[in-house]
């Protein structure tokens, strides 16, 4: 049974069809990567994914480990192990990122029936997984990405999925806004947190980061479905030639 | 408009206006205050109870909401003074107590010992009865427009406290004035205290209001504070009274020279309640902030009324009220900015934040400015909302549970009136009373 199993998935919002029948299968221990043009709901599909309201699903359904996955709350799917790091995380003032963290962290322990992390406990595995991501302890203080730099917001996401370990993160266009310093601590943070009871699916515009974050599976994206899917050098193809070709095909 | 109407009394007005008749005759002190007093008691004879027509109290229809008066409180008895032992809403943080019981001084519950140099604490009933010179200090700060509330705790003027700081003297630690009230049946009480800080002087002064819930008592405060030139004040309140009192009060300030001071009330209590705030800046260079947070529920109405009166130039004043309100509750902010001529360099901003918790609570905000001077910065904005819905998906997507998510957002919300207190066990304190309000909210 593959971890995640979409089929046919249509999506309305706000009166407009943005995804149009998408199929997609990802085992666990494997990173697929999306890419597409801006516009071809690759956003909107892992928005979905994680339950943002706003959205009409009119047709197809997705499953996550044989379960209807559309069915659950947001907090339940993160529960189960689904995971979204935000394009554009969002700033929390007056909550330290500590708290959030923890609070997140206890939620997602207590849906599993597993006891509350005891304080010194959670601090070690945060240390621990911070240092990972050259996180400072000090930011972790401040209020819940106020103040952070667009590669601290990426990293601050990054953390959270190391500390809530999720059976599947979906990275949407984590690269975006990173200067190549910033996007090689990122990426180095994921592979870190690659293994072989978990996928990633890794949500792109650019072949950039897929240098950094080697996928076993690349699918491109257009118009709402995926259009064509093949190994890494899809990427490097996609490069060369631009979307336009797979726009034409969709 | 006709001068011969004469306006129907309510019951309450009409209460009020017998109560008043009984204290003539019982109160007695010194001329200027015994004038006052009068002079106080004609202007509410006269004017009765503020309604909707009259602007400051267009939100609050005090003459419609008060239905009753209630009795004059008699001088607590020993089972008063008993029950209001217990009453301290801050046990934990070392302060210098000082317990009004039912509108009445209790000097047996308060820490009149060993105070620091330069300090003062007189119970207002024996400096009235003395005459003492610093009675003359009562009444000395006038707002530009008559208030009802004032003039009833005014003209009820028989007791509470005086607290003065001479130059350069310093408090060691925050002195607490705690109004209790106590008992089964519905009392009024009219305390009054006046803090003078000397010159130089720095106060660290917290205020608290308690009472039973159900009750329905009235309780109408004022507090007069005159700020010495290069005085420091840092002032807390809690208005935590019993869930069907009347809670009245009036905060009067006179701001000297380069000042710094900081008020931070916190409304949570009462059925009913009107916090009135006048703070005029009479000279140059003072810094100002207020930042208050409202916690309301049920059918709760609480109106906090605020004047910031610029009249010295190159001032700087900062207010931000933040106010969550559930159930069928209303919160109202009133902010006048007042820049008069001269006060030039003048730098005043105000805001205030509502959040809404549910369909029928209901926020209204009312800035106005008033500039006579050209060379100013004023501001002022207001909002009012739900709790953000993005913002909540993202703590789900966390897979934290909703009801959680709203109330640490909610706690970020109003915390940030709270954060900016500097005694760290009061800002504790009352960061758990709004979580523990939260956690009420279920």
């Amino acid at each position: 049974m593959a971890l995640l199993e979409v089929k046919n998935l249509q999506v309305e919002a706000g009166g407009k069809k943005i995804l149009n029948g998408l199929d997609l299968s990802v085992n666990v221990g494997e990173v697929h990567a999306i890419m597409g043009p801006n516009g071809s709901g690759k956003s909107t599909f892992s928005y979905v994914l994680a339950g943002k309201p706003g959205y009409k699903i009119t047709g197809g359904s997705a499953r996550f480990e044989g379960e209807d996955l559309l069915a659950l709350a947001p907090d339940e799917r993160a529960a189960k192990g689904l995971f979204l790091a935000f394009q554009y995380p969002l700033e929390i003032p007056g909550v330290t990122t500590m708290t959030f963290l923890r609070t997140a962290v206890n939620a997602v322990r207590k849906k599993r029936g597993e006891a509350e992390i005891s304080t010194p406990d959670f601090l070690r595995f945060v240390r621990e997984k911070a240092a990972a991501l050259h996180i400072d302890l000090e930011m972790l203080k401040r209020a819940v990405n106020v103040g952070f730099s667009g590669g601290e917001k990426k990293r601050n996401e990054i953390l959270q999925m190391a500390l809530l370990e999720p059976k599947l993160g979906v990275l949407d266009e984590t690269d975006s806004g990173l200067d190549i310093d910033a996007l090689k601590v990122v990426a180095e943070g994921v592979n870190k947190l690659r293994s072989k009871k978990r996928a990633i699916i890794v949500i792109t515009h650019y072949q950039r980061l897929l240098d950094h974050i080697v996928p076993d599976i690349v699918h491109v994206m257009a118009k709402g479905k995926i259009v064509r899917s093949g190994g890494p050098e899809l990427a490097l193809e996609l490069e060369k030639k631009g979307y336009a070709a797979f726009e034409q095909a969709a | 408009m006709n001068a011969e109407v004469k306006p129907i009394r309510t019951p309450a007005e009409q209460a009020l206006a017998a109560a008043i008749e009984t204290a003539r005759a019982k109160f007695s002190s010194a001329k200027p205050v015994a004038k006052l007093r009068e002079k106080a008691a004609m202007s509410f004879l006269e004017s009765g109870l503020p309604h909707r027509r009259i602007e400051e109290w267009k939100y609050t229809d005090l003459r419609a909401l008060m239905r009753e008066a209630a009795p004059l409180a008699p001088p607590p008895d020993a089972a008063a003074i008993k029950a209001a032992k217990t009453l301290d809403p801050f046990p934990g943080i070392e302060a210098r107590r000082l317990v009004l019981v039912n509108g009445t001084f209790v000097p047996e519950l308060s820490d009149l010992k060993a105070l620091e140099a330069g300090l003062t604490i007189l119970p207002l009933a024996r400096a009235l009865a003395e005459g003492h010179k610093l009675t003359g200090k009562i009444g000395a700060i006038v707002p530009d427009t008559y208030d009802a509330a004032l003039a009833l705790n005014t003209a009820f003027l028989n007791d509470g406290i005086i607290i003065a700081l001479e130059k350069d003297a310093k408090t060691e630690k925050p002195i607490h004035i705690i109004h209790c009230n106590v008992g089964k049946s519905p009392v009024a009480t009219f305390a009054r205290a006046l803090i003078l800080l000397g010159a130089s002087a720095r106060a660290h002064i917290i205020e608290s209001f308690v009472g039973p819930d159900g009750v329905g008592y009235q309780a109408n405060s004022a507090l007069e504070l005159h700020a010495g030139d290069d005085s420091k004040l840092d002032f807390v309140r809690l208005q935590a009274e019993g869930d069907t009192a009347l809670h009245l009060a009036t905060l009067l300030a006179e701001i000297g020279a380069r000042v710094k001071f900081s008020l931070h009330p916190v409304t949570m209590g009462a059925a009913l309640s009107r916090f009135s705030v006048l703070l005029r800046f009479a000279g140059a260079g003072t810094e100002g902030k207020l930042a208050a947070a409202n916690l309301l529920r049920g059918r709760q109405h609480a109106d906090t009324t605020l004047v910031v009166d610029h009249a010295a130039p190159g001032c700087s004043s900062r207010e931000l009220n933040k106010s969550a309100l559930d159930g069928a509750s209303r919160g109202i902010f009133q902010g006048k900015i007042i820049v008069r001529h001269g006060a030039q360099k003048t730098d005043a901003r105000m805001a205030t934040h509502a959040l809404l918790l549910s369909d029928n609570a209901e926020s209204d905000n009312k800035p106005e400015l008033e500039i006579f001077a050209d060379d100013v910065q004023c501001g002022h904005g207001a909002t009012s909302g739900a709790l953000d819905e993005t913002l909540l998906f993202y703590f789900l997507a966390r897979g934290i549970p909703r009801e959680q998510a709203e109330a640490l957002l909610i706690q970020s919300f109003v915390g940030e009136a709270i954060e900016t207190i500097a005694h760290d066990g009061l800002r504790e304190a009352l960061m758990e009373r709004a979580s523990n309000w939260l956690k009420e909210r279920g």
